[in-house]
């Protein structure tokens, strides 16, 4: 039987290697997997990268682990928010690395890695600092940039509703980086509001299906609170 | 000679004025959210945002805000119907796929011929931050960008060449600020429309740019 409904966040998270790379779901506070961070947090696991929209909202999760100087390099599109000042000290006092990649190539280059793809040309970037080392080709007229994927030993990521199959729906857009991110990792962990019986979820309406999760966990709901304000 | 300069809801308005009915239109921070107040009656435009909604709607009521329904600015908005959610990896493929018809942007710098800096001043210790801008810029069907005409210390925000550095070049295709609606042409550029009051050699003066008077459109 499967069954990949564990039964603590700790076990739905599993020991975490020094040197990881975690990607972290989430768009300002919509669809940060709070609970699943804070096994992050209370681990021991250091010199991490990460990979995430923004660079921590308020005091904990990805804050948290800034501040403890626990990441070594981030890589994200949107680092620079009103509550994201955890990231702006580590970033002042040159404690750590910025990989700034637009939000479409961030995205396009997770969903590389999860579909095999070996890389690819796009044309975001083009012409900008953001692509001063890539290879540029022209291509029917048009100038791209080539892109490489972005893999992760683990994947973090917030979903309303999943089944003992690890099929996985979402809430409103707290979608956002999810369903790819889910693709894309050695280990993917989802937390749900909610879970049903298998067969309980729409066929039709599975965000992302269970091949792509390998743990998923229940935790009580809390409202999203507002932030990430530019 | 006197003139009256335009509000940000003026120029909102007449940005919301030049949508055609039917368009699927990206709205960025600032003068560009403001343009989904004025959309005239009678013309169904579909707003879509970054993090994935198509069809989004106006603020919600006070105390019914939902922060899993946001903006880009992440601020809380609601969903019109027919409105859909979809992960990041289709909101950009709608983007560089040529889905939109068009982006409305802020900016620091626009060049005559269009380039658009709009991202990172370049200043040390300043983070940089990009977000969806360089996808925007190079995927929408039309990119035009709304800002005041000067900064604060006076100086054009229209320029011959930026010298911020570049979010895309050439994709900016009109621009509306405070002082006049401009059009950025391979020849220059163009007035599209004045301040009440404002005459056109008036406004090549302050600008430092000279504006084509062959391509003025009246």
């Amino acid at each position: 039987m499967i069954n990949k409904i564990a039964p603590s966040l700790e076990e739905a998270v599993g020991f975490i290697q020094d040197s990881s790379t975690i990607m972290i779901g989430g768009f300002g506070t919509a669809g940060i997997p709070d609970q699943l961070l804070e096994v992050v947090v209370a681990s021991d696991a250091r010199d991490l990268t990460l990979i995430a929209n923004n660079a921590g909202n308020g005091d904990d999760g990805i804050g948290t682990l800034l501040r403890l100087g626990r990441v070594r390099k981030m890589i994200c599109s949107f680092p620079r928010q009103s509550d994201s000042f955890d990231f702006n000290a580590a970033y002042q006092e040159g404690r750590i690395e910025l990989e700034l990649v637009p939000q479409g190539n961030l995205a396009e280059r997770i969903r590389a890695a999860g579909s095999g793809i070996g890389a690819f040309y796009s044309p975001t970037g083009v012409g900008t600092l953001l692509t001063q080392d890539s290879e540029i080709r022209e291509i029917n007229g048009k100038t791209y940039a080539l892109q490489f994927p972005l893999f992760a030993d683990l994947a973090l990521i917030k979903a309303e509703t999943g089944d003992r199959w690890g099929n996985l729906t979402y809430r409103k857009a707290a979608r956002n980086f999810g369903p790819v991110m889910a693709t894309a990792a050695r280990r993917t962990v989802a937390s749900v509001r909610n879970l049903v019986d298998l067969g309980d979820l729409d066929p039709e309406a599975i965000v992302t299906q269970g091949i792509f999760v390998n743990s998923l966990i229940q935790v009580d709901y809390s409202t999203t609170r507002p932030g990430g304000f530019k | 000679m006197k003139f009256k300069l335009r509000s940000r809801e003026a120029i909102a308005r007449e940005i919301a004025s030049d949508i055609a009915d039917g368009s699927i239109v990206n709205l960025g921070i600032g003068i560009p959210t403001l343009v989904s107040n004025f959309i005239p009656e009678g013309r169904e435009i579909i707003l879509q945002s970054e993090n994935g909604i198509l069809g989004l709607g106006p603020k919600p009521k006070d105390g019914e805000e939902d922060f899993d329904l946001i903006n880009a600015g992440k601020q809380a908005v609601t969903l019109l119907k027919g409105g859909s959610f979809f992960h990041h990896a289709d909101s950009f493929a709608m983007m560089r796929g040529g889905h939109l018809d068009i982006a409305v942007l802020g900016a620091f710098q626009v060049s005559v011929t269009g380039d658009l800096a709009n991202w990172h001043t370049g200043q040390d210790g300043v983070i940089p931050a990009v977000g969806g801008a360089m996808d925007l810029a190079v995927g929408a069907k039309q990119v035009w960008v709304a800002m005041p005409l000067f900064t604060k210390e006076g100086k054009s925000k229209v320029v011959a060449q930026c010298t911020y550095p570049l979010t895309a070049k050439a994709c900016t295709s009109r621009i509306y600020t405070d002082y006049a609606t401009l059009a950025c042409t391979p020849l220059g550029l163009k007035v599209l429309s004045l301040a009440e009051g404002l005459e056109i050699a008036q406004l090549e003066e302050l600008m430092r740019l000279p504006l084509n008077q062959s391509l003025q459109s009246d």
